[in-house]
């Protein structure tokens, strides 16, 4: 088990810079990738002079940077991100959201939500009780706070922004939260060809955690079917196209009992007369 | 037992060991990794007749709240030998031994990861020892440190461990149980491979200066071995996937022209059955139209004319 040793003079500038491991090639932790000056992404880290893989991940390339995609992972906090979790308790001005990470997810009353709170008059259990599901935005989170969440809308932008609030009916599954990008696909490709084809409604969060809200329970379980398909096959390529052709598959499938139900009737049918 | 002791060879001249094994050679080594549902990393390693089980949950939070580490996550490692593991019932209740190798392994684990970057929990790490033959502790940071990279944990390296011993004044590589008990000293490594950095050594009993020498020279490269077996157990885990989907594309490209032709051919006999539908209602129509053309001209031979028509559809039918 030698490592792969196609070096591959990187063509960018007059520095010679050797790329141990091809693009999109599975690496594990200590895994040296390239030697040279490089910018670094996520979980690659400098040793010397080389870049290192700190996961088992696939190696992405770009000109003159280098970062590796975790192929499993805990969820980490990001400003900004769009999380679903589930409360976990509730006291008088906060709530405590569990949100698939190491640290869990703070919402206060006076930052948190759209309209204002009194706390003499409202109670915080009316709005989020325990065990309900919501829909979050991450609103502040360092290394010395846990992260704070946010159901506010941020409408400061002028664009419409995604639903933020409870989370009623639906289902909820993980995936690991580092296949998120893989499921959503390219400018939501993914998203939009599971959508368009089970009717379903679905929210994505960056946790890991997805929802979804079909019309029956043959289409939530098609999602379900998929959503598991590409969290098992996400470190594959032409992954779009092969959930596309699942799902016409059990579409059809879906479909075609009934016709052949019809079918039989039509021959008892004939038979008779 | 004396007696037994004199009987059993640990090694013979020729450096052939009571088991047929050289003196650098390592037991069979295999690994499985993701092999629990609830973990979030784990691996079963079979060294040997070792059967070692390694769950690694985390980062997640710690509690108790006094025992975070404000700056770091806090590796909480516990080594455990199932009551079943040895000849000799284990009483379950955690012995002396085995609160050390928690402390031991853990610690060694440390430098290999990047606490750094999850301050305020905690990585847990459940080793379990099923079946021991000796040389249980390499062979458990060896599996612990596949299950935290299993779960995704950032980690400078792998962690590989081997062991040698010293059976009558031979330097030999990865003891087993009898070679533990009966010989003259035991001293296991752990080792970053790529970092070319030991993170654990310990020995028990005699070594001579050369002899340490010796060991170490030939533990590093039994430890280089180790761990490209580690990396292609982790690297197996997902390539397995890649096979699998592979095939299944390949099958479904050689399965679709054929799916597509009997496909065809249903849909081929459903038109037919639906043509010879049409036809017959079409016959019925052209004879309704005729009863009542018939019916208009005689109206009083309704009835025979009737029975005729009904008689005649009847042998339409038929036919």
């Amino acid at each position: 088990m030698n490592k792969i040793t196609i070096i591959n003079y990187s063509m960018y500038g007059e520095k010679k810079m050797p790329i141990l491991i091809q693009d999109r090639s599975m690496v594990t932790p200590g895994e040296v990738i390239a030697e040279g000056d490089f910018s670094i992404g996520s979980h690659v880290y400098r040793r010397e002079k080389k870049i290192v893989s700190q996961v088992i991940g696939l190696v992405t390339i770009k000109e003159n940077f280098v970062s590796v995609v975790p192929l499993k992972g805990k969820y980490l906090p990001r400003v900004g991100d769009l999380v679903i979790g589930k409360v976990t308790d509730v006291s008088l001005s906060t709530w405590i959201v569990d949100i698939a990470s190491p640290y869990h997810g703070v919402m206060r009353t006076s930052i948190s939500l759209a309209r204002r709170f009194d706390p003499i008059k409202d109670q915080t259990r009316k709005i989020f009780d325990v065990g309900e599901v919501i829909v979050a935005k991450v609103f502040s989170f360092d290394r010395t706070r846990d992260p704070m969440l946010t159901v506010r809308p941020d409408n400061r932008g002028g664009g419409n922004s995604p639903y933020l609030g409870k989370l009623v009916g639906g289902r909820v599954i993980d995936v690991s939260p580092s296949k998120i990008p893989r499921l959503i696909g390219r400018r939501g490709s993914m998203i939009s060809t599971i959508k368009h084809f089970t009717n379903c409604k679905m929210i994505v969060g960056q946790n890991g955690r997805v929802w979804f809200k079909g019309n029956n329970f043959e289409d939530e379980l098609l999602v379900l079917r998929a959503i598991e398909k590409i969290d098992r096959e996400a470190h594959t390529t032409g992954l779009t196209d092969r959930i596309k052709e699942f799902l016409e598959e059990a579409k059809k499938q879906m479909t075609s009992p009934s016709k052949e139900k019809k079918s039989d009737k039509e021959k008892r049918s004939e038979k008779k007369s | 037992m004396a007696k037994n002791k004199e009987e059993t060879v640990l090694i013979t001249k020729d450096g052939i060991r009571h088991d047929g094994r050289k003196r650098e050679d390592l037991r069979e080594i295999s690994f499985e990794v993701g092999v629990l549902d609830r973990a979030d990393g784990s691996c079963l390693i079979e060294w040997g007749r070792n059967k070692i089980l390694a769950a690694v949950y985390g980062p997640r939070e710690l509690h108790p709240k006094h025992m975070q580490m404000p700056s770091q996550a806090y590796i909480r490692c516990e080594y455990r030998m199932a009551t079943f593991s040895v000849p000799d019932r284990k009483r379950p209740a955690p012995n002396r031994r085995e609160k050390e190798i928690s402390k031991l392994l853990g610690e060694a684990l440390d430098p290999a990861l990047f606490t750094y970057l999850y301050p305020r929990s905690v990585i847990d790490v459940f080793i379990e020892v099923l079946q021991a033959d000796g040389g249980t502790r390499c062979a458990a940071i060896t599996a612990a440190s596949l299950a935290l990279a299993d779960a995704g944990i950032p980690m400078r390296d792998l962690v590989s461990g081997v062991a040698a011993g010293n059976l009558s004044g031979k330097v030999v590589l990865d003891l087993d149980d009898i070679e533990d008990k009966e010989g003259e000293g035991d001293l296991p490594i752990a080792y970053l491979p790529n970092l070319e950095k030991v993170v654990l050594l310990q020995s028990d009993g005699i070594f001579t200066p050369d002899q340490y020498k010796e060991a170490l020279d030939m533990l590093v490269p039994a430890c280089k071995k180790v761990y490209q077996l580690q990396r292609k157990a982790i690297t197996d885990k997902y390539s397995q996937i890649n096979d699998a989907v592979q095939k299944d594309i390949d099958a479904e490209a050689k399965a679709k022209p054929a799916k597509d032709k009997k496909k065809a051919d249903e849909s081929k006999a459903k038109d037919d059955k639906k043509d010879k539908k049409k036809a017959d209602d079409g016959k019925k129509s052209k004879a309704d139209k005729e009863d009542k053309k018939k019916k208009g001209l005689k109206k009083p031979s309704k009835k025979k004319d009737d029975k005729k028509q009904a008689s005649k559809e009847k042998e339409a039918k038929k036919d």
